[in-house]
C-alpha cells in the first residue's frame, strides 16, 4: 500500500485525536494563539455589518489571523476532496443505519446526508429546519457559550478550566437531548 | 447608544468568555507572515475529514452513545493538548517570537451553560461546529454554504441582544 493509499483511508481516533491536540501547542509557540474557531464568525459579522452593536466594535484586522485559519480549514476540505478522497461509504454502527433507513436517509456517501443538505431540500420542513435553524444555534449558541469544540472543549479543557468543562458538558447534553428526542421528530417531517 | 473603543475593550473585561484572544502578540508582524495560520488550517481540515469527525453520521453515533470513535478523538486530542500546555508552562516555553506565553483564564457564565446547550442542539442538526462547517463546504458539501451564513446570522442576533440575554 502506498502512503497516498494510506492517507486515504479512515484515519483511527488515536491518529487523528492527538494530531488535533498538537494544533494547540502549534498555534501557542507559533504565534501565542490560542486554539478558537468560532470568533471567526464574530469578525465577519465585526468586519462586514458592525451595525453600531457593541460587541462587533472593535479593530478585528488584528485578529485576521483567525480569519486566514479558517480559510485553511476551507481550503483543506478542497485538498482533500481532489487527492485524499475515499469513496466508500462511512462505516457507522448498523443499527444507526436502520434508525436512519427508517428516515428515507440511506445515502451514506458524504459528510453530511444527500437526503437533507441540498438546495432542493432547503424547501422542505427538515431541511430548512436542519440547514437554516441549526446553522442558527451553532452560531448563537457558540458565541453566547464563549467558544466552540476547539476553543472550549480542547483548548479550554487542555488548559484545566472548569468554565469549559461546563461548556463541553453544556455541548453534550444539547447534543443528546437533539440527537434522541427532537431529531427523530425533526426528520419525520 | 454611544461606545467608544475603550467601553468596549472594558466590556471585554467585564465578560472575558467572549473576548477575543487577548493574547496576542505584542509585535507587530508583516501580514505575510499570517500565511503559516493558513497551512495551519490546511493541515487542520485535511484531518478533521480523513478522521470523519465532521460527518454528520458520526456525529449522530458519538450521541446516540453508538461508537467510541468521537469520544477517542476528543479524548486524545485533550490529552495531547493538556500534556503540552503543561510543558509549556512548567518550561516556561516561549513562542518562536521570544515572547512569553499566556493563557488566558476563564470565568464562569451562565453563558456556559445556555448557550452550550443551545449549540449542542445545533451540532447534533448539522453535524458540524463552526471549523468543520467550512471543510465541509471545501470538500464539496455546497449546501453547507447555508449553515454557515445562518451562523453568521445566529452570531450577529447574539451579538445584537447580548445585554438582554442572562449571563
Amino acid at each position: 500500500m502506498t502512503i497516498i493509499e494510506l492517507i486515504k483511508q479512515p484515519w483511527p481516533w488515536y491518529v487523528a485525536g492527538p494530531i488535533i491536540g498538537l494544533m494547540v501547542p502549534t498555534l501557542l509557540i507559533f504565534g501565542n494563539k490560542t486554539f478558537g474557531i468560532s470568533s471567526s464568525l464574530r469578525h465577519v459579522c465585526a468586519a462586514c455589518l458592525p451595525a453600531k452593536i457593541p460587541f462587533f466594535q472593535y479593530d478585528w484586522k488584528k485578529e485576521i489571523w483567525n480569519l486566514f485559519f479558517v480559510f485553511g480549514v476551507f481550503l483543506g476540505g478542497i485538498v482533500t476532496a481532489f487527492y485524499f478522497k475515499n469513496d466508500a461509504a462511512v462505516v457507522v454502527d448498523p443499527q444507526l443505519i436502520t434508525e436512519l433507513s427508517a428516515y428515507g436517509i440511506v445515502d451514506f456517501s458524504g459528510l453530511v446526508p444527500s437526503e437533507i443538505f441540498s438546495w432542493a431540500s432547503l424547501a422542505t420542513p427538515r431541511g430548512f429546519i436542519l440547514m437554516v435553524i441549526g446553522g442558527f444555534l451553532v452560531g448563537f449558541g457558540t458565541r453566547y457559550a464563549g467558544g466552540c469544540t476547539s476553543g472550549h472543549a480542547i483548548m479550554g479543557l487542555s488548559n484545566l478550566q472548569l468554565p469549559s468543562l461546563i461548556a463541553t458538558i453544556s455541548f453534550m447534553a444539547g447534543g443528546f437531548i437533539m440527537a434522541n428526542l427532537i431529531l427523530p421528530f425533526i426528520l419525520s417531517l | 447608544m454611544t461606545t467608544n473603543k475603550k467601553d468596549t475593550n472594558t466590556d471585554f473585561e467585564v465578560r472575558s468568555l467572549d473576548a477575543i484572544c487577548k493574547n496576542q502578540e505584542a509585535v507587530e508582524l508583516p501580514m505575510w507572515h499570517n500565511l503559516k495560520y493558513l497551512a495551519f488550517g490546511v493541515a487542520f481540515g485535511i484531518v478533521l475529514i480523513k478522521s470523519e469527525v465532521i460527518s454528520w453520521f458520526r456525529i449522530q453515533e458519538m450521541f446516540r452513545l453508538q461508537s467510541f470513535h468521537m469520544f477517542g478523538v476528543i479524548g486524545s486530542a485533550v490529552a495531547v493538548g493538556a500534556l503540552s500546555v503543561f510543558l509549556i508552562k512548567k518550561f516556561k516555553i516561549k513562542s518562536i517570537h521570544g515572547e512569553e506565553i499566556i493563557l488566558p483564564e476563564k470565568t464562569f457564565n451562565k453563558g456556559q451553560i445556555y448557550g452550550g446547550l443551545l449549540f449542542g442542539f445545533g451540532w447534533a442538526m448539522t453535524g458540524a461546529c463552526p471549523g468543520p462547517m467550512f471543510a465541509q463546504l471545501g470538500y464539496g458539501a455546497i449546501a453547507t454554504a447555508v449553515t454557515i451564513l445562518m451562523a453568521i446570522v445566529g452570531t450577529w442576533v447574539y451579538g445584537l441582544l447580548r445585554e438582554k440575554l442572562p449571563a
